[in-house]
């Protein structure tokens, strides 16, 4: 059952995904990308990554794609009617430079051994959710082994604000 | 599940990748990058299945950089929008000989 909700999600994830790629309009790509998105967020439920579906669906589908949709309607994008692909020789080469990395990523994963069923992680992971629930089992190495990366992604998201603002205001002289 | 995770990873970056250099317009390119942000974190999450929690953390941290980004970004569009009045990358061609 889990093996089959998770090829459903996964098939809705891929096709989304070239939704993403092909689709028209600006806003029809971005209603894509969430569809995308939730359903990764449900393969994170199926790997026992719960508190990171939780955090996909409300951070990334709600706000940064909120984000995104402010954007496009601020800029007012989406009425011209040409598609914006580009065409000719460097279409074929994209598609030949992505054929070659999926090729590369095909041969990898064929040449890395068969992991059946779930991995040694998983036990672990099992064991945390039980002790400490699903958000402490995350949140108590965040919090001791990798408090220092913690702390320089909230300076990071500080230095974005700060860039974001000044970036977007509008100039004086202008 | 790893490996077809893995292999749902692999898939979902190389459409990412494509997206990225066949559109043309900016925010969409954007979109893309976040698709093979989002392809990395499923990568992740399964090899965390494989070695424990901290693949998970990671994915976490990937989140955040990748809201900064794109705030950053589109405030980059948006004042590059002021400029040229599109997001059409054809037509930033300052830098171009």
């Amino acid at each position: 059952m889990t093996v089959f909700l998770f090829y459903v999600f996964a098939g809705i994830a891929i096709g989304a995904s070239i939704g993403v790629v092909i689709a028209r309009s600006p806003v029809g790509s971005l209603l894509f990308m969430v569809t995308a998105l939730a359903a990764i967020a449900g393969t994170f439920v199926l790997m026992e990554a719960h508190f990171l579906a939780a955090v996909q669906i409300i951070v990334y589908a709600g706000a940064i794609m909120v984000l995104f949709l402010f954007v496009i309607m601020l800029l007012n994008l989406g009425h011209e009617a040409q598609r914006d692909l580009k065409g000719g020789a460097f279409a074929v080469v994209s598609a030949g430079l992505a054929g070659a990395m999926a090729g590369l990523l095909a041969l990898q994963l064929r040449g890395s051994e068969v992991v059946a069923g779930s991995g040694a992680g998983a036990e672990a992971i099992a064991a945390a959710n039980a002790e400490y629930g699903v958000v402490g089992a995350i949140a108590r190495p965040l919090y001791t082994t990798y408090v220092v990366p913690f702390e320089i992604t909230g300076i990071l998201l500080l230095v974005a604000i700060v860039g974001a603002v000044a970036l977007a205001k509008r100039g004086e002289q202008s | 599940m790893i490996n077809e995770a893995l292999v749902l990873s692999a898939i979902i970056f190389v459409i990412g990748t494509f997206g990225v250099l066949v559109r043309r317009n900016a925010i969409i390119m954007f979109l893309c990058i976040e698709l093979q942000l989002n392809a990395v974190n499923v990568a992740f999450v399964a090899f965390a299945n494989l070695y424990g929690i901290e693949g998970q953390i990671f994915v976490f941290f990937v989140m955040t950089v990748a809201a900064a980004e794109a705030a950053v970004g589109l405030a980059i569009i948006i004042s590059i929008f002021r400029h040229y009045e599109t997001v059409d990358v054809g037509s930033f061609n300052l830098l171009k000989w």
